[in-house]
């Protein structure tokens, strides 16, 4: 039990770290969300600013602008330890790799959830979508989230250090969220009622996708930091 | 100055061998062969429709059968390979399940794209397509492809050589996870593929038809092994010649130095010398190699 305690004192250590620099930083505000919301505006005039085009495609038109920011997020956590020795000093602290994966995955995943939340309020007004079911929508986000953090994080670490780790990170970890895009847009289709579809079922897949990606990402990440 | 490298004076400088002249032989024998039989000699999938007395069926196109399928087992084995000798990468470290897995995911995915193209030339014909979106063996084929490429991306990255190998051998084990779902989709998702069920193990197809798909598996299996053979060596030669150009980089920098500056770094007497160079030995790129 106190091992336990231990890890989750761990993993809200590291998650707090990464959080209290990006508050610092604010990259995410600063960057990552403009650029997502400037992606829906683009979709928006790639799509002639037709409102029933857009309605009908805003899920995975959603999805998709999550996932081109969340590689901005992803690349910008992962790029944290890669100066002044901070990589070093974490592998010399004593904190597990697990706890130390999982940590930095809660502090992604809270920066998707903002993206989230600020993308829908973008969908709502820009493409005039209307939510049916906000409770299938809340846990469809969450647990797509959780997927893409998860994922993020583990490719994130696999990235770093190499040479254009800028241009690898998209191909290495793109592939492996394709079947969370589909599950997520499909969820989505039904919460915000563009298609009938079973969401709830969708979203079941979708948790087995998050847990499958961090309990893989978490045995991982020890094999990868230990370089 | 030191001499300039050569790799010729511990490692081959060929990726032939007689056993691999012989099997290649072998396999150019064996891939004609199946060309005959796939395209001359059996039978177009020709069936009269039993009350309207029509022809119906594949026609010609059910010749790519021959091709199409064993090129898709012959992927399942090259990155079935590439797992185990990743694996291997992560608990032995040695550079010969390295250079197993690279070869390994460089031919599979070479035979993945022609999956993906021979799939693509039959179903255009037969499914009046040549890409469906709904189908979910082709759309998890695609992803193991791409996912692949991602790792030959990852190899040609610069970096340490044992980091690199490491990390791909992370990226293969976890896209291997997605062989059971491209090889069972048809079961687990019967409505949503185009593809139909295995009738291999029924041996529903007969005669000439399964002899030639039996001597398609066969000769592609060749083609996998040929190609794997001269990957692998390949792979060796380079990083053989790797190591020896980083040996002679460091001996050719130790040959600039002069013997004062030596002196003053290193102190004077005879003991610090041999302290120093029994310290640089421990840096040899060539020590723990075979």
């Amino acid at each position: 039990m106190s091992v336990l305690r231990t890890v989750l004192g761990d993993i809200r250590l590291v998650a707090a770290r990464d959080l209290r620099i990006e508050v610092r930083s604010r990259v995410v505000l600063d960057q990552v969300l403009p650029f997502a919301v400037l992606v829906l505006v683009l979709f928006g005039f790639a799509l002639d600013a037709d409102h029933r085009t857009l309605r009908t495609f805003a899920p995975g038109l959603f999805w998709v602008t999550v996932l081109l920011s969340a590689l901005l997020a992803i690349g910008r956590s992962a790029s944290l330890d890669a100066t002044d020795g901070t990589g070093t000093s974490l592998r010399m602290s004593g904190l597990s790799p697990v706890a130390r994966y999982l940590g930095r995955t809660v502090a992604v995943l809270v920066q998707l959830l903002v993206l989230e939340v600020v993308l829908v309020g973008g969908i709502v007004v820009l493409y005039g979508v209307s939510v049916d079911d906000w409770l299938l929508l809340v846990v469809a986000g969450v647990v797509a989230g959780v997927a893409v953090a998860a994922a993020g994080t583990l490719y994130g670490a696999l990235a770093s250090g190499l040479g254009a780790r800028e241009t690898l990170l998209p191909i290495l970890v793109l592939p492996v969220l394709a079947p969370v895009l589909i599950g997520a847009t499909r969820a989505f289709d039904d919460a915000l009622g563009v298609a009938a579809v079973d969401g709830w079922a969708w979203t079941g897949l979708l948790a087995v996708a998050a847990l499958v990606l961090t309990v893989v990402g978490a045995s991982a990440h020890g094999a990868l930091v230990e370089d | 100055m030191a001499e300039e490298p050569t790799i010729t004076a511990s490692t081959r400088d060929t990726t032939g061998s007689r056993g691999s002249r012989l099997l290649g032989v072998a396999t150019l024998v064996g891939l004609a062969v199946l060309g005959v039989l796939a395209f001359v000699l059996t039978d177009p999938d020709v069936r009269i429709h039993p009350s309207t007395g029509d022809e119906f069926g594949q026609f010609d196109a059910v010749r790519m059968l021959y091709v199409h399928v064993p090129l898709a087992a012959m992927t399942y084995l090259a990155y079935g390979l590439c797992a185990v000798a990743s694996l291997g990468v992560l608990i032995r470290r040695t550079p010969w399940w390295d250079v197993t897995a690279h070869a390994a995911a460089e031919v599979g995915t070479v035979f993945c794209g022609l999956v993906l193209v021979t799939g693509s030339i039959w179903g255009r014909p037969v499914w009046n397509t040549w890409w469906e979106w709904g189908d979910v063996r082709l759309m998890t084929t695609l992803v193991l492809f791409l996912m692949f490429a991602g790792y030959l991306a990852l190899r040609r990255t610069t970096g340490d050589p044992r980091t690199v190998s490491r990390r791909a051998a992370v990226v293969a084990l976890i896209a291997v996870l997605d062989l059971p779902l491209v090889n069972r989709s048809v079961e687990w998702w019967e409505n949503r593929t185009l593809h139909q069920q295995s009738t291999l193990g029924e041996l529903k197809i007969e005669d000439l038809t399964l002899f030639t798909l039996m001597l398609g598996f066969l000769v592609l299996g060749m083609v996998l092994a040929w190609l794997l053979l001269h990957r692998f060596r390949v792979g060796w030669l380079e990083r053989a010649a790797l190591d020896h150009s980083v040996a002679a980089a460091i001996a050719e920098r130790r040959g600039e130095t002069p013997d004062e500056e030596l002196r003053r770094a290193v102190g004077d007497s005879p003991a610090a010398r041999e302290g120093f160079d029994e310290n640089d030995r421990d840096g040899d790129p060539e020590a723990g190699r075979p």
